[in-house]
């Protein structure tokens, strides 16, 4: 399966492991957009963490283990829609690299191969068209540096944004710029970090714009923390809940 | 048997599985070449983006641009290489009208006796071999008659090129003077007067190399 | 290095530092302005750097071979070869050749791998005065200071910083903050050293197999006052700087160039391939080269380490790394700063000393976006940390399991448990949903909590939420 390709009848939906436990929400709106266009959305329970922090870490066999769980997982030859670059980048580019050599090699190639980041499948497998019912709104967009680097769909993200019609997006002068989460690196270098996460809510702040939009939940945490620790007046939002906000007239 | 550290560093290096990687294909030679009044117009371009000078003469009139650039900028002494064309063409038109022009000094020695006049002439002359038009250089190759520090010593330095000698690429420049086969003692790219931006990334010319290059290029 | 403080105390004075924080920033966005400028057809520079990286890996492939070829070439040439293992033994070799000639002083054209050496510092404790001719290491060394960067060596230093210093350290110079102006301090200073120099130190961009020949790039014109007007040229390398071939230059200097400043070509590309020939009125008499190892052909050994060894220095991982831009190059504490440093310095100093430099990056990735030669910065990041926890008997790296310990294991086991049991995981969020607003701040989100408001578990995770939907399947 490939971008572009015809519209699959069902696909997988894997949640990640930062909107299972803090933002349900993003990912019920992403599973309605899905279903929305009539493609049955299965979510197996067993799921968890791609396996990214380990990786990162340098535990790359506690890693292996949790992969292979959820290669097991999404077992049936059919898509796997992931609500985060980060995450799809870990199982689309990294898998295969982890179970280089390995006995699951051409299984976790397999897989790899079935993987999309969720505005990619929008854009590209499902052709979306939204309509935008929402007030006059001025946001702004932060790419997640996998979502940049490796899974390249931050031009997916943002024709999404643009189908909006009353949505202005006004783009940060340096969206290139690591937001400094990094996983574990947050808490590993908190004052290199915190300098980051500071450096880009300064961007978000000289755009105006009272809401920033992110397809990853990993930024978002950091980036809407550090915000309501300076009391600032933004929000922040996981791409897919805005959609789905904004296509029913929601704010 | 005496083990060096030469033969302890290749035998860690050896000790070791290597891939067998082909070279990388060459460079070919590009099928839409530009012609030579382009070539000759983008060096142009190129080097006065740095702040060379370049100035397109015809061949015969070459000398007489030399002499207006010395003159407007009162040059009062012109080193300069004897044995070469360059040279004799110099001396013999120096021989028959010197009115206005600055002493000719002639790099005749080894510089250990030199030195000091080598530090003190404002300005120098060579030939250059050839030039690259895609990067804005020029090609020198000092010889025992035209010293390398000719170019690099006093504080402006006067390039003589031919049109012709204009390549259009480095790796062109290379292929045809099959450079691997000779190469001469120093070979030397020059693209401008020297600079720095060590400072604030702000840009200065004329550090220690010459603070001017002017290039003639005979058409 | 930086002494007893830590890492993380340099990283957090540095980040303090506001005129540092000014300075760094303008210059890394202005380097990756220029770089962009020069690289803008994304194309084309794809194709660029995959030559890079394929002529740099063809070189190390056949780096023992390549390395006699250059000997036996340089040899008849008239350039003497030495190899030194470790940079004591560098440093001796430059000492006697310098002794040899009875010379007091060296003039030094910029290199990184003098710094490595501590050469400097080694000269001036045996009497022989080293005096640095690059603007920036000039700057920096009337300061009494170390690069802060590979190209700009004085970039963590404005105008003002720079003025003061110059007034302060050569006598009877005037306070100046015009650049022209210091610039011409500089060179009338200078001058005088090159004039005097018996003996000249540079470092070698790349040496040519092929012909035996030294390639040296630079725009001041101070590297060839210093390979050409002293009676003695010592050039210094590591091992890796080989390539095989003149043919392989042209995409190299393009790839460097364009990469460290932002330029096309550079002032001056040197290409020396002998001393003084009969008949030939200047140039160095002698011209040596040095070969150095310290710790080269251990990180070779390893074919996926070995990549590190691909580095052209240019400097711009640096210019691009959100780290590196905020914390500027002294707070590493090594040699090497930035990216390539992270990598490099562990490697050749050993993980225990320099452990929390492979920690200190998020892996964005934007240095191996644009790395000339394409050295997979982040996939050796992560290799070097699973090194750091390593509990293998042997390994490449030295220092490997350092960071090891007990904690850390059984923290990585439970979160293994927990995400390969999906009951123990919904529990996890229940639990975590029910008091997460009430985890005390200590560790890990004590450490987030400096700059951040704690992060809100979900009531109920999605995982309960879509069970209630009925959306869930197995």
């Amino acid at each position: 399966m490939t971008p572009e390709s015809p519209k699959p009848s069902r696909v997988y939906f894997f949640s990640t492991c930062l909107i299972d436990s803090f933002y349900p929400e993003a990912g019920l709106a992403a599973i309605r957009l899905i279903e929305r266009e009539g493609v049955r959305v299965i979510f197996p329970r067993g799921q968890s963490c791609c396996g990214q922090p380990a990786y990162n870490s340098g535990f790359p066999e506690e890693a292996r283990t949790v992969a292979r769980r959820q290669i097991r997982t999404f077992h049936e030859e059919i898509p796997i829609v992931v609500p985060s670059g980060s995450c799809a980048g870990m199982m689309k580019h990294h898998y295969p690299t982890l179970f280089a050599g390995a006995a699951e090699q051409a299984e976790a190639e397999r897989f790899a191969a079935r993987v999309f980041e969720w505005s990619e499948f929008m854009v590209r497998v499902l052709g979306v068209r939204l309509e935008d019912r929402g007030q006059p709104l001025k946001i702004t967009w932060h790419t997640s540096c996998h979502a940049l680097r490796e899974m390249r769909v931050i031009e997916d993200s943002k024709s999404l944004i643009r189908q909006l019609s009353n949505v202005e997006l006004v783009e940060l002068e340096r969206e290139r710029e690591c937001c400094g989460f990094g996983g574990t690196f947050a808490v590993k270098h908190p004052a290199i970090s915190g300098a980051m996460v500071y450096d880009k809510v300064e961007d978000i702040l000289a755009t105006g714009a009272p809401r920033v939009i992110a397809g990853d939940c990993g930024c978002l945490l950091n980036i809407t923390g550090a915000i309501a620790h300076r009391e600032l007046a933004v929000s922040g939002q996981h791409l897919a809940e805005f959609i789905w906000e904004r296509i029913h007239d929601g704010a | 048997m005496s083990e060096t550290p030469r033969d302890r560093i290749l035998a860690r290096l050896r000790n070791v599985p290597r891939p067998e990687l082909p070279r990388p294909p060459s460079v070919p030679p590009p099928t839409d070449a530009p012609a030579r009044g382009e070539r000759a117009a983008r060096l142009k371009s190129r080097m006065e983006a740095v702040r060379a000078e370049v100035h397109l003469v015809p061949s015969e009139a070459w000398l007489e641009r030399l002499k207006e650039i010395l003159t407007v900028r009162k040059v009062a002494t012109l080193l300069y290489a004897p044995q070469t064309a360059i040279g004799e063409a110099l001396q013999h038109a120096w021989e028959t009208d010197a009115a206005g022009s600055p002493e000719l000094v002639a790099y005749a020695g080894p510089v250990e006796t030199f030195k000091e006049r080598l530090f003190a002439v404002e300005a120098a002359v060579t030939a250059a071999a050839g030039a690259v038009a895609d990067t804005g250089a020029l090609i020198l190759r000092p010889t025992a008659e035209e010293p390398r520090l000719m170019s690099l010593v006093p504080p402006i330095h006067i390039a003589v090129l031919r049109a012709e000698e204009i390549f259009a690429s480095l790796d062109d420049a290379m292929r045809a003077g099959n450079w691997p086969a000779d190469m001469p003692t120093n070979m030397l790219l020059i693209s401008g007067p020297s600079k720095t931006a060590d400072i604030e990334l702000i840009l200065a010319f004329g550090v220690h190399g010459p603070k001017e290059l002017i290039v003639l290029v005979l058409e | 290095m930086t002494g007893p403080e830590s890492f993380e105390q340099s990283a957090e004075r540095a980040l303090a530092d506001d005129q540092l924080r000014k300075n760094f920033a303008f210059a890394m966005g202005s380097f990756i302005v220029k770089r962009k400028a020069v690289f803008s057809d994304e194309a084309e520079t794809e194709q660029l750097r995959a030559r890079g990286q394929a002529i740099k890996q063809r070189a190390l492939s056949r780096l023992p071979e390549l390395l006699e070829e250059l000997e036996a070439n340089c040899t008849r040439n008239g350039i003497r070869v030495h190899w030194a293992e470790t940079p004591a033994v560098a440093n001796r070799i430059v000492l006697d050749i310098v002794n040899a000639h009875s010379a007091t002083g060296v003039i030094k054209g910029k290199s990184m791998v003098s710094e490595e050496m501590h050469l400097n510092g080694y000269l001036a404790a045996h009497g022989v005065e080293p005096i640095e001719t690059d603007l920036g290491e000039f700057i920096i060394q009337l300061n009494g200071e170390t690069p802060s960067h590979i190209i700009v060596p004085a970039i963590h230093k404005n105008k003002s910083q720079i003025a003061h210093i110059f007034h302060e350290k050569l006598p009877g110079t005037p306070y100046t903050e015009e650049v022209t102006e210091l610039n011409a301090i500089a060179r009338r200073t200078l001058r005088r050293r090159f004039y005097e120099a018996a003996v000249g130190v540079s470092g070698v961009n790349f040496a040519v197999a092929e012909t035996g020949t030294l390639c040296l790039v630079e725009n001041e014109g101070n590297g060839r006052m210093c390979t050409t007007l002293p009676a003695v040229h010592i050039a210094v390398m590591g091992l890796e700087k080989v390539v095989e071939k003149l043919e392989d230059l042209p995409p190299l200097l393009r790839l460097l160039t364009g990469s460290a400043t932002g330029q096309l070509v550079t002032t001056y590309v040197n290409l020396i391939t002998s001393p003084r020939r009969p008949g030939e009125k200047d140039g160095p008499q002698e011209v040596h080269l040095v070969i150095l190892d310290n710790g080269r052909s251990r990180i070779y050994a390893d074919p996926q380490l070995r990549q590190t060894l691909q580095c052209v220095r240019c400097g711009t991982c640096l210019n691009h790394c959100p780290v590196y831009t905020r914390i500027g190059g002294h707070a590493y504490g090594f040699v090497y700063p930035g990216p390539i440093g992270q990598i490099l310095n562990p490697q050749v100093e050993g993980l225990e000393k320099a452990a929390p430099l492979i920690t200190a990056s998020s892996l964005c990735g934007a240095c191996e976006e644009v790395c000339p030669v394409k050295i997979p910065i982040t996939a050796l990041l992560r290799r070097l940390r699973d090194e750091s926890y390593s509990r293998a008997p042997t390994s490449a790296v030295p220092g490997h399991g350092c960071r090891s310990s007990l904690a850390e294991r059984l923290a990585w086991q439970g979160w293994v448990l927990v995400n390969t049991r999906p009951w123990l995981n919904r529990m996890m969020n229940a639990v975590l949903g029910a008091i997460g607003d009430f985890l005390p701040p200590v560790g890990p989100l004590e450490r987030w909590m400096r700059f951040r408001e704690e992060p809100k578990f979900a009531g109920r995770s999605l995982h309960r939420r879509l069970k209630k939907k009925g959306v869930a399947d197995e």
